[in-house]
């Protein structure tokens, strides 16, 4: 029995991994090989890699991707900290009731605000930059709040009263108490932020997607097929590698602050 | 504090009681500002990019506007045009309720499954972990770029297929395999769903199926009668997500459309792969038809938030929660 599980763990396991070997056969293969039936590179090209650089501007849009996966991170931690801890550790009327707006915000799909929201950008002039994108994030995002107000919860009051008894504000409590202990969980959220911008298709393809200076990776990888004169499988394989690198590099560093984050959820039952 | 007198309370006794209660009240005062302060980011976005949007979208969907020129009351007509004379309306409803009813139980059944293999895994259990939830971690467009290569007419699917003597699809340019193309790359990123439940399943307490052993209970049985009961409120949280994700589809069709053709409109083939944000976006992004588009938006607010409704309440009849509140 245990065998017959064996095999097919193995067998799943395959299956997940086939389509990275195929990935990356592709990105060194030549051109006339990809629309061809043989699945093993030969020679490896790995002139590729350097070659997609001719065809792609891609230090420019990996510098947009950083910069928006970057702010924008800064902006959550910013703005979600001093929120949550109101939300955790301040007894005050409209408590409960905000708690309830936040958690309501992350159930609601982006489409229903978009249309709205575009025309905002385009009486602000910020559209086809990367404004749209970054700047909403230093007001606050709910699943930061939400992730870091669980968190601050289950720092003990204690705490926080005894730096109240030597006469510090909340101000100082927030910087001097409640921050240093949460660093697991900022950094669990920052994560994820990084991540989710670097990722991102549907917002920077609406607000930055008439632009092709302030196109991010994810975007201009889409257009990559429009860039080159046809379908160039090879390069476009090879420039999705390079899109994704950084983000497995970070996965496998950061493995311990992942499953901090999945379990600060609380997501059992 | 203070003792119990026999006499009421002499003139400077009420005064200090008066100015302990001012004070009090300046306290509170001072921590509703404080905390008003710390929430000041959060207020501001909340109602700018939130609540203001969610209304004026309202007020737009009642108007026709293509942002050069001012918006025009038309009344119903956004509506109107959208249930009776739009085909590809009902298309794209037809084929996110695809998603919904076909990709949404399709994720928890292979997760719940793949989980379960993992419980039962002895050594090796990190590596085995790493590699299922990888697929997770590639960036959607990156992922479905693959995924069109891979499905390609030249490529190594097809190629395998041919070499088993099995009809080799067409995939994404074909109608009829587009959707199940893009449900095998659902299942390919079934790892982030096959976490929460192997959580799950690790949690479900061991008497329980030593009790069902001893009532001589087989496999089958002890999966139905244990398993899905104690794992019910994990399956109730994946199906949340999994449907209003699944009315949010939008990038792994995009990006397949558009793979062969940048010219290609959203849905090739034939409107296949038309999903509902994919003709918002058209519609509105596309076509810059803005009040046609925010009537389709809001729509789809109010059929997420009946269906969400539906959801909870249909939940108290089979999701058991260990607590035994509900």
């Amino acid at each position: 029995m245990a065998v017959a599980n064996h095999s097919v763990a193995i067998a799943l396991s395959i299956m997940f991994l086939l389509p990275f070997v195929f990935i990356v056969s592709t990105a060194l293969m030549t051109n006339q090989q990809t629309g061809s039936l043989s699945i093993w590179p030969s020679p490896f090209r790995w002139s590729n890699f350097t070659d997609l650089f001719e065809f792609f501007p891609f230090w420019r849009y990996a510098w947009n991707s950083l910069l928006y996966a970057g702010l924008g991170t800064v902006g959550v931690v910013l703005s979600g900290i001093p929120v949550a801890y109101a939300l955790s550790r301040l007894r005050w009327r409209g408590r409960q009731v905000s708690f309830v707006l936040v958690l309501s915000s992350l159930m609601l799909p982006v489409q229903v605000t978009i249309v709205p929201l575009y025309i905002i950008f385009v009486r602000l002039g910020w559209i086809g930059s990367l404004k749209p994108l970054i700047i909403p994030l230093f007001f606050g995002d709910a699943f930061t709040i939400f992730l870091l107000r669980q968190f601050f919860m289950t720092i003990p009051q204690e705490l926080s009263d005894a730096a109240r008894v030597d006469g510090a504000n909340d101000l100082q409590i927030l910087l001097r108490v409640i921050v240093p202990l949460a660093k697991p969980a900022i950094a669990a959220v920052a994560l994820f932020n990084f991540l989710y911008c670097w990722n991102d298709f549907f917002s920077p393809l609406l607000y930055a997607g008439n632009n092709p200076d302030t196109w991010t990776l994810a975007i201009s990888l889409q257009q990559l097929t429009q860039l080159s004169r046809g379908i160039l499988a090879n390069l476009q394989m090879a420039a999705s590698i390079l899109f994704t690198l950084p983000v497995l590099i970070i996965f496998f560093l950061a493995q311990k602050v992942f499953v901090e984050g999945v379990t600060l959820t609380g997501v059992k039952g | 504090m203070a003792t119990v007198t026999a006499r009421p309370p002499a003139a400077p006794d009420k005064a200090r009681a008066a100015e302990r209660r001012r004070r009090r009240r300046r306290s509170a005062w001072r921590r509703q500002l404080v905390a008003l302060a710390f929430m000041s980011p959060w207020v501001i976005g909340f109602s700018v990019f939130f609540v203001y949007p969610i209304l004026s979208s309202l007020y737009f969907s009642f108007t026709k506007y293509d942002i050069l020129t001012d918006p025009v009351w038309v009344g119903l007509d956004n509506y109107r045009f959208m249930f009776t004379s739009d085909g590809r309306f009902w298309t794209a409803v037809r084929n996110t309720a695809w998603v919904v009813a076909i990709i949404v139980p399709l994720q928890i059944a292979f997760g719940i499954g793949a989980a379960m293999v993992l419980t039962r895994v002895k050594r090796g259990l990190g590596f085995y972990r790493t590699v299922f939830f990888l697929p997770t971690m590639v960036p959607l467009v990156a992922a479905a770029l693959g995924f069109v290569f891979l499905l390609n007419p030249g490529g190594p699917v097809n190629a395998v297929l041919g070499f088993l003597h099995l009809p080799e699809p067409l995939w994404f340019r074909d109608p009829a395999w587009a959707k199940p193309g893009l449900a095998l790359l659902a299942t390919w990123m079934v790892g982030q769903t096959m976490i929460i439940f192997l959580a799950a399943l690790l949690d479900v307490p061991k008497q329980l199926y030593e009790a069902a052993d001893l009532e001589g209970a087989g496999p089958i049985q002890r999966f139905r009668h244990v398993t899905l009961p104690m794992i019910s409120p994990v399956i109730f949280f994946s199906v949340v997500i999994g449907v209003i994700n699944g009315f949010r589809y939008f990038t792994e069709a995009f990006v397949v459309s558009k793979a062969g053709d940048w010219d290609n409109p959203v849905g090739t083939p034939q409107d296949s792969l038309l999903f509902y944000t994919s003709h918002l976006y058209n519609q509105g992004f596309e076509g810059f038809h803005m009040g046609y588009a925010a009537a389709l938006s809001w729509v789809m607010f109010v059929v997420i938030m009946v269906c969400t409704l539906l959801l909870i309440r249909g939940s108290r009849r089979w999701v058991h929660y260990q607590g035994g509140f509900r």
